[in-house]
């Protein structure tokens, strides 16, 4: 019945120019969202290929490939490429894509303004990449920028600050627009406390992205002026406070990753009630924690410069405000363990990476816990121990949390079923290539390790190579994701409207694939 | 429809255990493998040896939880799966449940932050210090200035490039080793300033169990006090631009009377 609407609809007014027209100049979400979908892989594979030079400089001791200073910009870009080109578009373009479809809504609110913050992508990450081939090369100090170190840089840094205000105006637009539509988009009967879990993830994260994204602006802002107008907000010889930058930019940086992370955690909160053919444990609960964790995010910032030098009062209340997170972050696992708890479980790959997610996210949470406690954090900070937790929590958490969702959500979108085999091998080969990549990190750091040099001594050789070595396994097992999914675009078994037999949620009564316009007749939720 | 097809739990959590149990037994056992770059080095100083035992207290909670919290999961996974008959139960709430999961965290909490305070405000103690050293980061090589002893020095790395660029063997202390050592008298608590003079820093020697950001325009301070005699190596901890890899730092720690010895010979020369 909805497709005859939709058809119907099309008749009458439509806006389907054929060819690059339909993409450069796409008012529709399902479109905006595929659009999205591949450019964050691209640039998955871009910011892929930058740690590949980088793990294969650290493969041995000694200089082999690269300048320090050409790694230095490769880790910086890896950094800057990976959060903002692969991790926050992956998971505008899935909002994109199934938002309205989840809250029985037409389109966005804000069609044409969706245009734009995708388009805003390609140049942005041209002007970043293109840095790369300005005179003293691309920024090499880190995607954190610290001055005065990011002020000697050349030109390459105004290109990545440029960049950078481009890929958070795009944001900001694309999270009012999310917030827009969630807000007054709904069908009627989707009360807030019956919207899909991923859906109140968006709507707490969008709200993360508009307050925590112009502060980021703010700080580089700044350094910009410092560079260039003569100010100097963060040069102490003129009464500026380097230190200054360090809060400002963690502010922004922390509410930062749980908006790369909550997302995730909304994906799985669809997945495993699916397959485990079970509603989901502790709806209520789940939202609060949450709304618990976006709250607590804004005041732990400091966590990240325990070494700065801070007054012990200061690191008394970032050590206890770090501390308090991992209470709603347990209550979200214990409520997905109940899910699975006295289900009828069945392992497609959606729901092996759901575990995955589940699984790996909490090894990196059980560090971050560790991160937190001040004392010992003086020694973990700016060591491989941070760089094994964080790359757990979102190469674990965020980006095997991305996964989940395209498996999940592909045989509704192409109408085709993906290759279920080939899906659960590239599900074994990321997981173990992921933990021999990164596992061995925890042990580098605990021994001294420092993090961002291009050259070690040799008693850590072996798990360099061993880290490697996973590196490469994990980075050629995506190309076997590209094929996956090339494949069922192309063709395959047909996907019934359902899908998953335990799926429930507004998505699954429209046809595989849908047509281009859905629900412009709302459908009524009980 | 023929998408069910079960995979074979079972498997997935033998995988996984064994895996986590081989390298999470590789920390347990971390004391003794110590040697081996699986755990901090050796601690050789009040703070290093709080820094440690606050590690491996928390690491073991950490454990515990994560052997519970998934043992209950992948028991889960085997035993309540489609392909075993398994039938879906209807609950979806449980409000004591959902209370024990929150107050059983909380006192886990509460335990870990009552040392963790007790050792940083012991940590932060920098009062009564017999002596003061005072150390400048500069990109890339350390100065150091024993302001009670009226001595100063700078010191950068002493690897030969030709064993950077691999034309030469790499020695044993390669990338660690310099030009001039920190002498530091152990059994004194020795005050460290710490600051920069370009770009941010951070001086770092994990046996000591000190690190310290460098900050030009900030003083930041640390305390000391060696155990053990003994030579123990560092790095910069803080990019601080093209060889942040390269400025490592070596103190010796000493006798007394070797350290008395030592400063008399660097005012002569």
């Amino acid at each position: 019945m909805t497709a005859t609407t939709a058809d119907h609809h099309d008749d009458h007014h439509d806006h389907h120019p054929s060819g690059i027209g339909r993409w450069l100049f796409s008012t529709n979400h399902k479109d905006i969202g595929t659009m999205y979908l591949w450019f964050s892989f691209c640039m998955f594979i871009i910011g892929g290929l930058m740690a590949l030079i980088v793990r294969a400089e650290l493969f041995m001791p000694g200089l082999q490939l690269v300048t320090p200073h050409f790694f230095n910009q490769m880790t910086t870009n890896h950094a800057l490429i990976m959060i903002f080109g692969a991790a926050m578009p992956v998971f505008v373009g899935l909002a994109n894509w199934q938002i309205p479809m989840m809250i029985g809504a037409p389109d966005m609110a804000l069609p044409r303004l969706n245009n734009w913050s995708f388009w805003l992508l390609p140049p942005a990450f041209t002007l970043l990449i293109g840095s790369l081939f300005s005179p003293g090369g691309a920024p090499a100090g880190g995607w954190t920028m610290y001055p005065p170190l990011s002020i000697q840089t050349g030109m390459g840094m105004d290109m990545a600050i440029l960049a950078m205000h481009m890929m958070g105006i795009s944001s900001i637009m694309g999270s009012i627009n999310i917030i827009a539509t969630i807000l007054n988009m709904r069908a009627p009967g989707m009360h807030l406390m019956k919207m899909p879990m991923f859906v109140w993830t968006w709507l707490i994260t969008a709200f993360l992205l508009v307050t925590s994204i112009p502060v980021l602006a703010g700080a580089i802002t700044m350094l910009l002026t410092d560079r260039h107008f003569g100010t100097q907000f963060f040069d102490a010889a003129g009464g500026g406070d380097p230190v200054m930058f360090q809060h400002i930019f963690w502010f922004f940086g922390h509410p930062e990753v749980y908006i790369l992370i909550l997302p995730a955690f909304g994906v799985i909160s669809q997945v495993i009630p699916t397959f485990s053919r079970k509603p989901l444990f502790g709806y209520s609960s789940m939202v609060f924690a949450v709304a618990a964790i976006a709250f607590l995010s804004f005041i732990v910032w400091a966590h990240h410069m325990y070494t700065v030098g801070m007054p012990l009062a200061g690191e008394l209340f970032f050590m206890y405000s770090t501390m308090l997170i991992s209470i709603p972050t347990g209550v979200k696992i214990f409520n997905w363990v109940a899910t699975m708890w006295r289900g009828s479980m069945t392992f497609e790959t959606p729901m092996l990476y759901a575990i995955g997610t589940v699984f790996l996210f909490s090894i990196g949470g059980f560090s971050g816990l560790m991160l937190a406690i001040t004392p010992s954090d003086f020694q973990y900070h700016d060591t491989y121990f941070v760089v094994a937790h964080f790359h757990y929590v979102i190469f674990g958490g965020t980006i095997t949390g991305a996964f989940c969702a395209v498996y999940y959500w592909l045989p509704k979108w192409t109408g085709h079923m993906y290759d279920e085999k080939l899906g659960k091998i590239h599900f074994w080969l990321t997981v173990i290539g992921m933990n021999i990549t990164f596992f061995p990190q925890h042990f580098l750091g605990l021994a001294g390790m420092p993090r961002r040099i291009p050259d070690y001594s040799l008693q850590f050789t072996e798990f360099n190579m061993m880290s490697t070595g996973g590196a490469l396994l994990l980075g050629l097992s995506q190309i076997l994701f590209l094929y996956i999914v090339m494949k069922a675009i192309k063709g395959g078994e047909k996907a019934t409207d359902q899908v998953w037999d335990g799926a429930e949620g507004l998505e699954w009564t429209l046809p595989s694939p849908p047509p281009a316009h859905t629900f412009t007749t709302p459908p009524l939720v009980k | 429809m023929k998408l069910v097809r079960s995979f074979n739990a079972s498997r997935i959590s033998g995988v996984i255990l064994a895996y986590t149990a081989l390298l999470f037994g590789a920390l347990i056992a971390s004391p003794a493998y110590a040697e081996y770059g699986l755990n901090f080095k050796t601690p050789v100083t009040e703070i290093a040896h709080i820094e440690y035992d606050l590690h491996m207290l928390i690491l073991y909670i950490c454990i515990a939880i994560f052997v519970v919290v998934f043992g209950v999961m992948f028991y889960s996974i085997y035993a309540h799966r489609k392909s075993k008959g398994s039938v879906a139960a209807k609950f979806s709430h449980s409000t004591n449940a959902e209370i024990i999961w929150t107050v059983i965290p909380i006192i886990i909490l509460v335990t870990m932050a009552i040392p963790s305070t007790e050792a940083l405000i012991r940590m932060e103690d920098t009062t009564n210090s017999d002596m003061t050293v005072k150390i400048t980061g500069y990109q890339w090589k350390w100065h150091y200035d024993y302001m009670d002893h009226d001595v100063e020095m700078f010191s950068s790395i002493s690897t030969p490039r030709a064993q950077i660029e691999n034309k030469q063997e790499k020695g044993e202390n390669y990338l660690l080793e310099v030009n001039n050592h920190v002498v530091l008298p152990i059994n004194k608590k020795i005050r460290l300033l710490i600051t920069a003079n370009d770009v941010i820093h951070a001086w770092w020697v994990p046996e000591l169990g000190a690190k310290k950001d460098a900050i030009p325009g900030f003083i930041n301070e640390i305390w000391t006090k060696i155990d053990k005699p003994g030579r123990y190596r560092g790095q910069c901890a803080e990019l601080c631009g093209k060889d942040h890899g390269y400025m490592p730092i070596v103190v010796d720690a000493v006798t007394e009377e070797e350290f008395e010895a030592w400063v008399q010979k660097q005012k002569q020369g």
